[in-house]
């Protein structure tokens, strides 16, 4: 690991200013945030990321982390760990995919560590990525190509992709939020904003080394989602190599709000097929104002991967992330949600 | 204490091999630093571990693992692929369980952390899971082992030891590459009782 000076933030002005180089999630950014650190020391340890200075945003934590339903909305502090949010009830009552998504994600230990902001923004499990012996790699070192195309592409992307990077989005929490219409604020040198999760990943666009949409020194202090019928009805499912403790090769996360077998309302996520948290509105339009039969079950999932484009090693991915949708479906149409509180 | 146990045979060894070949380290931490060049990265850092706070002059880089086997010979904590898959450098931190690993020292200042050493006082008897991890034979090389003891007691006092599949699930971040994970599985169960939170 290359020396870095370390600074601990004094709440969020401060974790603004010092936070001046942080970029777009580039590898080479001059500075860190430092949350739970999970996916930061892992990859400084690496010599991907060589940030001169890391800002410690612990200092944050207590005023960021809260869980709550207000109103209509979901609220989930940007600093709030995994663990606390799978377990927690309101959590699991009104978006129960959101307390799968995390729950199916890492080990227990990571999940007390990982915070929501962090893990939403954790860097690609591509093996090019990861690995600086390889030099081709256009999201570590722009214009250098990409070793994927040609090489171990198995758990590579194909949704999403050009080819200048066909990276996987690792994440599984991610694939929910991008599912249901979530909020993220935000705060930064400028002051507080707003934006759609659907638009806080950068598609590759010919540089995947630019990952976020965010302005240097910003922070995510909190999720919003959006609740109704539909969430309350939604579900997580993750396709792994293993039973646990693994990143998916194909997941699905589903909201669904049904009267008697029409669909009144679908929302769709998949996983471990995308550059980005992918959110499919091919497959959402397919099943809207349909009977939810097995049918249009099948036909919605291969809508939702008919611009599925693969590379070799994962030529297995469409049928999967095909199978895995149908599945989900089956699951959200098969559960009895929690009434309304 | 003169019992001589094997840790004591290895410290006393790892010094005297120290001593035949440098003069003795000042300050251990900045001598690293100045080895590699970065002495300006040093920082003070103030550790609370098992109880007691410990004082250290270290490069800014040390992981909280580091910390604890390097500089404060507290090496039960175990470095086993020092990348957060395997689970062996399990503490607790503030009660819970994280990857030592993965954690900054510097970033973890004066908040409580327990390592295995602090399970059971060092004269006392053991901790009821480590009873049970020997009585139900859950190791053969015991390398994993002291991580496995760590998460298992927190596993319990979460709550998630109700059964063996929930106990597998929420153990499967330490792995045990002699694979005892049934024997694990017997120990957890064994000690559950006397500690699940009321």
């Amino acid at each position: 690991m290359r020396p870095f000076d370390y600074v601990e933030a004094q709440g969020l002005s401060q974790a603004a200013t010092l936070g001046r180089g942080t970029g777009q999630g580039q590898a080479d950014s001059p500075t860190q945030f430092l949350a739970g650190g999970t996916s930061l020391i892992d990859l400084m340890k690496l010599d991907v990321l060589r940030p001169r200075r890391v800002v410690g945003l612990s200092t944050l934590r207590d005023a960021n982390d809260r869980i709550e339903v207000t109103g209509r909305e979901l609220r989930l502090g940007g600093f709030a760990k995994m663990a606390a949010v799978a377990r927690h009830p309101l959590v699991l009552a009104h978006c129960p995919a959101v307390a799968q998504s995390l729950a199916l994600a890492a080990s227990a230990q990571l999940r007390n560590m990982a915070t929501l902001g962090g893990n939403v923004l954790q860097k690609t499990r591509c093996t090019y990525y990861r690995d600086t012996t390889w030099a081709a790699c256009n999201k570590r070192t722009p214009g250098s190509g990409c070793a994927a195309l040609t090489g171990f592409n198995r758990n590579h992307a194909i949704l999403g992709i050009d080819d200048s990077c066909i990276a996987q989005y690792p994440g599984d929490l991610g694939v929910v939020f991008a599912a249901l219409e979530t909020q993220v604020d935000l705060t930064g040198p400028t002051g507080p904003r707003q934006i759609p999760f659907t638009a806080l990943h950068s598609p590759a666009m010919g540089r995947p080394h630019i990952e976020t949409t965010l302005h240097e020194g910003e922070i995510i202090t909190q999720f919003r989602i959006p609740l109704g019928a539909a969430t309350r009805r939604s579900v997580y499912v993750k396709v792994r190599d293993r039973a646990s403790y693994e990143f998916a090769i194909s997941s699905a996360g589903v909201a669904l709000d049904l009267e008697g077998e029409r669909v009144r309302q679908v929302r769709i996520g998949l996983g471990g097929m995308a550059y980005k948290p992918w959110r499919s509105l091919e497959g959402e339009q397919a099943l809207s104002d349909k009977p939810l039969t097995q049918a249009n079950m099948e036909a919605a999932a291969a809508a939702a991967i008919a611009g599925a484009k693969t590379h070799g090693l994962n030529d297995y991915k469409p049928e999967l992330a095909r199978r895995t949708l149908v599945r989900a479906l089956q699951e959200a149409k098969a559960m009895t949600p929690a009434q309304q509180a | 204490m003169s019992k001589m146990t094997r840790r004591s045979v290895i410290t006393a060894g790892a010094a005297l091999a120290g001593t035949a070949l440098h003069p003795p380290p000042v300050n251990a931490g900045a001598d690293a630093a100045a080895a590699q060049g970065t002495r300006g990265n040093v920082a003070r850092v103030r550790l609370m571990i098992n109880g007691r706070e410990h004082q250290l002059d270290i490069d800014r880089r040390t992981t909280l693992l580091d910390a604890l086997r390097e500089h404060l010979q507290l090496t039960g904590t175990k470095k086993g692929c020092d990348q957060g898959q395997c689970g062996a450098c399990t503490v607790h931190l503030r009660g819970e369980r994280v990857l030592s690993c993965l954690t900054l020292a510097v970033a973890v200042q004066s908040q409580p952390i327990d390592t295995i050493e602090g399970l059971s006082p060092p004269n006392g008897p053991l901790h009821p899971m480590q009873r049970a991890f020997i009585e139900q034979d859950a190791f053969q090389c015991g390398y994993c082992t002291p991580g496995q003891i760590m998460s298992a007691v927190a596993c319990v006092r979460e709550g998630h030891a109700r059964s063996d599949d929930e106990i597998r699930e929420y153990m499967s971040g330490n792995l045990c590459r002699c694979a005892a994970y049934p024997k694990i599985v017997a120990a957890i169960k064994q000690a559950r009782g006397p500690l699940e939170p009321a």
